[in-house]
């Protein structure tokens, strides 16, 4: 069946996007607000051939993650925060073994086992590593369901293309709500490219091939933490963002995922009110659109970043325009999500 | 246009696929829509409801501070989400269950005898919510009553013409009630 | 073991290159190192057996023609770099998930030969939950077992092993059930769960018991490749170093004193036909 316009739930179109993105294993541990997309999954993927163990817990979910990509197969995990920080550990190693692997976080709100409302308090853990050591997984924020259903697909791409995990930085209210999305249940296979690297059994292989993150010398981690780094570097041409009516705003607002949908409605509104405000949204949070923003802030009169967390994107916003432009912040915690009007507030308050 | 409407009652009612059923209408005529669940604690204590923004532009946020229209299909759902409605705006209440009128003076309120009328109508009140559906529709009139008969027929397709039959006439009715007897003063 | 060679190099060797090439047309190669096993020269102490249990899944992977299909997967532990020994591919794994990296090649290769290799930190403390859980899922994994009742690696420290009266860098009075609890039996204690086919405990002690030890490790094989369910061999191995014990007097302890707490034998069998061993 060719894609058709679908009213769906951001986790189930997830999970079709995931499916769609060519995902041949997935390995998870139930928590709410992400629950759907096992649940879809443990249906669709065996009836495609592919593989689903529900793991007994998050940190086995992420090691069979390892294993199955290890494998040269194309492998996901999905859970909400307090399940992702049991996976740090195993996130760690698989960048340094340089692993591709999606890990989807439906964010809810932290700390501790905290609430199961949406949340954005887990930015630094996602982009600034999270795990120890100093690595990095591409990171995509999407917005809508359609997002959901296609930024699967674009992570595995990107994360076979510089071998990386990829996360994807959802939340509960994208998890949970509906939108007409155009989406396909038999999509067809993605390319993948070839993974002469994979353990999979030597199979006439001339030499065996190792998975690992151990390397004992400290100049050979040296070295290879400089090949991380420089395929960080690299990264930068896969930046993401969008913007919407930013040419002749005078308050630039800058959200990602479900704050930016909150942020678009609270700058329709300022605009009403005669505030001119635009919005930018980073869609890779990792590598994050800091030049963009930037130039995007240049004959702005003042910045405001809407997040669901206490401040922990805007320290990077305020690295990019590196005291340029006045940067504000307004955030709400513990699944709170403030309403447009509130947002609208803000934006008349930097106006001033 | 921007449409938000809350819709809320106890588990079981259907209120969240009276959400849907206006999110799939939207969808069908192309107009932009979100649907957005409670979801959590309040989820497992028996009380649902749902959020449907519905716009002839892209959608911002799925949530707002004040509301269009709220649709209380039981008291509690009156008593929590009355204060949502903007001034000027709608509130329908399923007077079968709900023995109690709205504070508000500065809204449309508007008193359903849901229940009755799918009992009636359909012979079980299990459709009261598209008799719900129906009055809403000929309130607020934001879709065309097609697309919604279009987006019962897809989400009851897996139940039978039957349930779909018993629905569209639910739906009617609903629309019927507002036209002869329901009226904006309680 | 680890200055095995080829027979032929090391005949020419030993012979200083006098014998003439066409008189050693007719020796028999008795011993050599088998295929899958890399030619670096092991890490361990003197008088550690993971280089004998090395060798013997070696000799395995051999005997089975496994090498060109198999996955290995390394621990953290003394084994950690096991995956320089191994000619075939090997994954090391975080310390105790080997089970749940295997758990993930398996199933994304069925019909690769995927083993784990752990020791009894890795897999009777911090690995307690993925051994446990792959063990009740069956996964058609076969897993090499060292317990030497001690974390070798960090210094000797207190293992879920230990003997009760151990001494360790952790419990330098001997090990005290009160404060510590009691050794913990895997063979015992997985050999409840249906998905487990095959599981053998063995002293690395003695040539007889190698033997042994081989016939065990085929059967754990084998549980594999007929599709019955998990395969684990528990070896009772000896670590002088940490131990403080001469390499001979660690092998009479483990004879002595080890199999009271740690039975020897197998204790679960679920193959089809007994193995013609």
């Amino acid at each position: 069946m060719p894609a058709k316009m679908q009213l769906t739930k951001g986790n189930e179109a997830l999970a079709m996007g995931a499916i769609a993105g060519g995902c041949d294993c997935f390995f998870g541990y139930p928590i709410t607000p992400q629950n759907e997309v096992p649940e879809v999954l443990s249906y669709e993927m065996p009836k495609r051939g592919r593989v689903f163990v529900q793991a007994e817990s998050e940190v086995a979910s992420i090691n069979m993650v390892y294993g199955a990509a290890a494998a040269g197969k194309r492998a996901m995990t999905s859970s909400s925060s307090p399940g992702v920080s049991l996976m740090m550990e195993g996130l760690s190693y698989i960048a340094c073994a340089e692993l591709p692997c999606l890990i989807v976080n439906v964010m809810r709100g932290g700390p501790g086992l905290g609430s199961i409302t949406p949340s954005q308090g887990d930015y630094f853990q996602a982009c600034k590593g999270g795990g120890h050591g100093d690595y990095h997984s591409v990171v995509l924020a999407p917005w809508n369901v359609q997002e959901m259903y296609e930024f699967p697909a674009l992570a595995f791409e990107l994360a076979d293309r510089y071998r990386c995990p990829a996360m994807l930085l959802a939340d509960g209210v994208l998890g949970a709500m509906m939108e007409p999305a155009e989406i396909s249940d038999d999509a067809p296979p993605p390319n993948v490219p070839e993974k002469p690297w994979a353990t999979n059994g030597r199979n006439g292989r001339a030499h065996k091939n190792v998975v690992n993150s151990l390397v004992i010398d400290p100049y050979g981690l040296r070295d290879h933490n400089l090949k991380l780094q420089a395929k960080y570097k690299a990264m930068e041409c896969e930046t993401r963002w969008d913007t919407r009516d930013v040419d002749d705003a005078e308050i630039l607002v800058v959200a990602y995922g479900i704050s930016a949908r909150l942020a678009l409605s609270g700058c329709k509104l300022a605009r009403k009110k005669g505030i001119k405000a635009g919005l930018l949204r980073p869609i890779t949070l990792f590598p994050f659109p800091s030049k963009q923003i930037a130039e995007c802030a240049r004959n702005k009169k003042r910045i405001l970043v809407v997040e669901l967390s206490a401040g922990q994107m805007v320290e990077d916003v305020r690295l990019a325009v590196n005291g340029d432009v006045p940067v504000d912040f307004y955030g709400e915690m513990g699944g709170v999500i403030p309403s447009p009007a509130e947002v609208c507030e803000k934006i008349v308050e930097a106006a001033q | 246009m921007l449409e938000e409407t809350i819709l809320a009652g106890f588990g079981g009612q259907g209120v969240l696929m009276m959400g849907k059923l206006l999110a799939q209408a939207a969808m069908e005529e192309g107009t932009s829509a979100t649907w957005l669940p409670s979801y959590g604690p309040e989820m497992r204590g028996g009380t649902a409801n749902c959020i449907v923004v519905l716009s002839d532009d892209e959608i911002g946020s799925p949530v707002s501070e004040q509301y269009d229209t709220v649709v209380a299909m039981n008291q509690p759902s009156l008593e929590k989400f009355e204060s949502k409605v903007r001034p000027g705006g709608t509130l329908l209440i399923n007077k079968s269950i709900v023995p109690i009128k709205t504070s508000r003076n500065d809204v449309d309120a508007y008193y359903i005898e849901a229940n009755d009328i799918a009992e009636n109508e359909c012979g079980t009140n299990r459709s009261a919510n598209v008799v719900m559906l129906g009055a809403l529709q000929c309130i607020r009139q934001k879709l065309k009553p097609e697309s919604i008969e279009k987006a019962i027929a897809y989400a009851f397709e897996a139940k039978g013409q039957k349930v779909i039959d018993a629905n569209l006439k639910a739906f009617a009715a609903g629309m019927n009630a507002i036209d002869a007897k329901a009226t904006a003063a309680p | 073991m680890t200055t095995a060679m080829n027979s032929q190099d090391g005949m020419k060797k030993q012979n200083g290159g006098s014998v003439a090439a066409e008189d050693l047309v007719d020796l028999k190669c008795v011993f050599e190192r088998p295929q899958s096993l890399s030619d670096k020269p092991f890490h361990y102490c003197p008088g550690c057996s993971h280089g004998t249990y090395h060798r013997l899944i070696a000799e395995m992977i051999d005997e089975f023609g496994f090498m060109d299909r198999t996955v290995g997967i390394c621990p953290v532990g003394c084994a950690v770099f096991a995956y320089e020994y191994f000619e075939t591919d090997m994954i090391e794994a975080s310390h105790g998930r080997a089970p749940a990296v295997a758990t993930g090649v398996k199933r994304a290769l069925p019909d690769r030969f995927v083993f784990t290799y752990q020791g009894d930190g890795d897999l009777a403390s911090i690995g307690m939950g993925e051994i446990i859980h792959a063990a009740a899922r069956g996964e058609r994994i076969t897993v090499f077992f060292v317990n030497n009742g001690i974390f070798g690696m960090t210094g000797g420290q207190m293992a879920p092993t230990s003997l009760i009266g151990q001494k360790t860098t952790t419990s330098v009075d001997g090990r005290d059930a009160r404060a510590t609890g009691h050794p913990i039996r895997v063979c015992e204690l997985l050999s409840n769960l249906e998905g487990v086919a095959y599981m053998a405990r063995v002293a690395l002690t003695s040539p007889k018991n190698i033997n042994t030890c081989r016939k065990y490790m085929r059967k754990a094989i084998r549980a594999q490749t007929e599709d019955v369910g998990l395969g684990l061999v528990e070896v009772l191995s000896p670590c002088p170093v940490q131990w403080g014990m001469s390499p001979g007097d660690a092998l009479h302890h483990i004879e002595e004193d080890v199999v009271k707490e740690f039975p020897p034998g197998e204790f679960v069998d679920k193959l089809a036909d007994p193995v013609k061993a």
